[in-house]
């Protein structure tokens, strides 16, 4: 029949323009700035730099090593090293970042910085009500906006981030139980030779090897 | 399919034609059949008519640039030595000319067999960059002839419309090749490196007020 | 097959400065420039077309609106930094893009994928397929003057595959999914369950759409001996994909590739044989059935395992000297990738052989002698994505 098409195409429209007013799945609409959708946990948006305790400056975990600047595909990272050391999430002392700045309005969130990171420093956000008005200052991150706490990483990836603090936790014990082992063979060191000085006393004492390095 | 096999074929029904197999060492085993340009169109006909070759698809039509190479050799000469004729090493260097390779990967739908690689070399990168157009051959090379024109600047002849692809027609240079410089008037990144920083500098300190933020 | 039965490649009809032969004189003639700004071109894309009246007489495609070098950008980068780039290329199918690469830098290097890998490509690449197909049924039903519905029927389909991305890969679109060797994250949990239910709708929404739409006469008037690709002239102008397998080229790439672990499933390939828009459209119907009949086969034979060959580094990754071509069957076609490697951490050389790209060589073919307004669904039914035709 001519029109049948038609016919068909109009009982459709009103099948579904009634439907949407009873449909239970179809009553998708959510209230956005005050309503949000739940986070889904592998979601990104652009890098952060994790630090570990309550002071950012102290608790970075970057050390300065420059593989995701050179990564980088659309060369977005921005990294200058600093001269002095400090001690790094492990506790051993290491580089840190003097200028760390990411350029946001180049970087295109693929996370290619956060896969070639040996040190767990450089994660994803999931913030994406990101908005400003100030064309470069705005766009151009450096290292205090980029600082994020490992309980933000904990909160937005809770997963990924408990296997890395786990994996963290085992480095530190790791390092803890060598400082631990260097410490008492200082000091079984510094012993035998006071005994040895006790003993042998015309000769100085042999420095012990441990507590220098 | 076996290259050896093919390329006799090829030489058999192909008078006059000169065939060289190009190792690939690479673990993808495709190796590679040059073609001189003079026999080039005949040689093509023949792998797409012939029964039980029969490349009737050509899929991937491309160009690679390789830039003139400075070549050192070391080469005794005799000469004169503080008057005695004495053998002396001597370096020469030798500048191959270059040139831009044109790269054909044929199967076959009929047969379902493939892929096989054609190859075929300008002469240098300047005056001779002229090859013969597959296009008339297998109607797919049409737009990829034009793109390695547009690109790479090889002039295809008797391409039935040969014009630039992907640039306006007015642009001059052939961004594939590797010696293409790029122009100065890129876009104003605030995270530059090295000579784009240098450059960004020099471009910023002469359009814009310093307090506006950006590079340091 | 005796050798006349493949002629000689079908040159253009119509040669640019020369003019049209047919029709009435050259001064009623009306020289029209379709986009680049035209919503019929789904992007950046300009043809200046010749009408005689409504009649098209010639028609030439002008690209280069979106183009940015990829294949240059990516001789500067290392191989695994090309990877997001990929993804730009045909951005409605990043993860198809991706495996294509993989594949080539696999072929390349010699890596070995493991065979969860395997089925987790299988996985995301049929449902890439099914997205890109419901997608351009959608589109293509707009082109028409189909204003709206269908289209928005079509995008809550893609839009729920779209979420099984962003669950699984972190980017609805920019995927950047796979890796040298296989994938770059496991399934997490709950996603092959949310997977199943999103493919329980999908069949319901084929059929609802078949019944809508592809028995309707208005369509069937729009669409049939529209557009018409003849076997020879697909063969010969390297139209690959939906496309070619409409006009009746039996040649799909899983088949005869048989690349990654496309030889354990059962599947069908569609062909048509009128080679017209309907055909072309019908084609893309019957190959998302068939898209979920491998899913169902590949999500149940999913086994245990890494997803990720543990000898792949990913810093400082130097694959030997030597050169390779990998392809796959993307949505579009055959997406190949040829790369050279002079043994640095960039490629020397680096080439996409893009589908949209070639199967756009026939197109003065399919328009001549047709209408404007058969043009934009004829443009429609090739389905373009001008990230990739421009690069």
């Amino acid at each position: 029949m001519l029109g049948d098409g038609i016919l068909k195409g109009l009982a459709e429209t009103a099948r579904n323009f009634f439907g949407s007013y009873v449909s239970r799945d179809r009553l998708t609409t959510i209230q956005y700035p005050e309503q949000r959708d739940p986070q889904i946990e592998a979601a990104r948006s652009f890098p952060f730099l994790v630090f570990d305790g309550a002071d950012w400056q102290q608790g970075l975990r970057c050390v300065s090593c420059q593989i995701c600047e050179k990564e980088c595909p659309p060369k977005c990272i921005f990294i200058e090293k600093s001269k002095d050391k400090k001690p790094d999430a492990v506790g051993k002392p290491q580089f840190y970042p003097v200028r760390f700045d990411i350029d946001i309005s180049v970087c295109m969130s693929c996370q290619i910085c956060v896969e070639v990171c040996p040190f767990d420093a450089i994660k994803m956000d999931v913030d994406y009500d990101l908005s400003t008005d100030d064309r470069f200052g705005g766009l151009l991150l450096d290292r205090q906006r980029l600082a994020k706490s490992n309980e933000h990483y904990n909160k937005i990836h809770p997963t990924e981030a408990a296997a890395v603090d786990a994996a963290l936790a085992e480095e530190r014990a790791k390092a803890k139980a060598a400082a631990e082992a260097k410490a008492s063979a200082a000091a079984k060191a510094a012993t035998e030779a006071k005994a040895a000085a006790v003993a042998n006393p015309a000769p100085a004492p042999q420095p012990a090897a441990g507590e220098s390095q | 399919m076996d290259l050896e096999k093919i390329k006799s074929e090829v030489e058999a029904n192909v008078p006059g034609c000169r065939l060289e197999t190009v190792a690939n060492p690479s673990p993808s085993v495709q190796h590679s059949l040059r073609l001189d340009p003079e026999h080039a169109v005949a040689v093509a006909t023949f792998l797409r008519d012939a029964v039980g070759l029969r490349f009737d698809f050509c899929s991937n039509v491309t160009g690679i640039d390789w830039p003139p190479t400075e070549v050192s050799q070391k080469v005794k000469v005799r000469r004169l030595v503080e008057g005695v004729e004495q053998e002396v090493d001597e370096v020469q260097k030798t500048t191959t000319p270059g040139s831009i390779e044109v790269v054909y990967h044929l199967f076959s739908i009929e047969l379902k067999h493939g892929p096989l690689v054609l190859r075929m070399s300008t002469q240098d990168r300047d005056a001779g960059v002229h090859l013969p157009s597959l296009t008339h051959v297998w109607r797919s090379a049409e737009f990829q002839e034009r793109e390695i024109f547009d690109l790479f600047g090889v002039v295809f002849d008797g391409h039935p419309d040969l014009r630039r692809l992907l640039m306006w027609d007015e642009f001059v240079d052939h961004p594939m090749r590797r010696d293409y410089i790029e122009p100065d008037d890129f876009e104003y990144e605030p995270t530059a490196h090295d000579e784009v920083l240098r450059r960004a500098q020099q471009h910023q300190s002469e359009t814009r007020p310093a307090d506006e933020g950006g590079i340091r | 097959m005796s050798t006349a039965a493949f002629p000689a490649a079908v040159l253009p009809t119509q040669q640019i400065g020369s003019e049209p032969t047919s029709g009435p004189s050259t001064e009623q003639l009306l020289e029209l420039s379709m986009g680049p700004q035209h919503p019929s071109t789904h992007g950046v894309f300009r043809m200046n077309v010749v009408l005689d009246g409504e009649r098209v007489v010639r028609l030439k495609p002008v690209f280069g609106y979106l183009h940015r070098n990829h294949e240059k950008i990516a001789e500067s980068e290392t191989y695994l930094g090309s990877m997001p780039y990929t993804d730009r290329l045909d951005y409605i199918c990043p993860l198809t893009n991706n495996w294509a690469y993989a594949l080539a830098v696999e072929k390349l290097a010699g890596i070995q994928v493991p065979e969860r890998a395997e089925y987790l490509r299988v996985i995301v690449g049929e449902l890439t397929r099914l997205q890109n197909h419901a997608c351009l049924v959608g589109f293509l039903m707009q082109d028409m003057g189909c204003s709206g519905t269908p289209l928005m029927y079509a995008f809550r389909q893609r839009e729920m595959v779209l979420d099984l991305f962003e669950a699984l890969t972190g980017a609805r679109m920019m995927c950047n999914y796979m890796r040298f060797g296989g994938c770059r994250v496991d399934l997490p949990a709950g996603w092959l369950d949310q997977t199943k239910k999103v493919l329980q709708q999908f069949p319901r929404f084929l059929d609802e759409f078949e019944r809508l739409l592809i028995g309707n006469e208005i369509l069937m008037g729009r669409t049939q001996g529209i557009g018409v690709l003849s076997k020879e002239l697909a063969v010969s102008a390297g139209i690959s994909g939906p496309m070619a397998r409409a006009s009746g080229v039996d040649y799909d790439i899983r088949k005869v590739d048989r690349y990654g672990i496309y030889d354990r499933f059962a599947f069908r390939v569609p062909l048509g044989s009128h080679g017209d828009v309907y055909d072309r459209l019908m084609i893309r119907v019957l190959e998302m059935r068939e898209s979920l009949g491998i899913l169902d086969q590949a999500m149940r034979d999913l086994p245990a395992g890494p997803i990720v060959d543990p000898k792949t580094k990913i810093r400082g990754f130097r694959p030997k000297p030597g050169e390779a071509y990998g392809r796959i069957e993307a949505p579009k076609g055959e997406l190949g990738f040829y790369l050279i490697s002079d043994g640095s951490p960039n490629p020397y050389r680096y080439r996409v052989r893009p589908p949209s790209l070639i199967n756009l060589t026939v197109l003065e073919d399919l328009c001549l002698g047709h209408n404007v307004a058969d043009i934009v669904i004829i443009l429609g039914s090739v389905d373009i994505v001008l990230g990739e035709v421009d690069r």
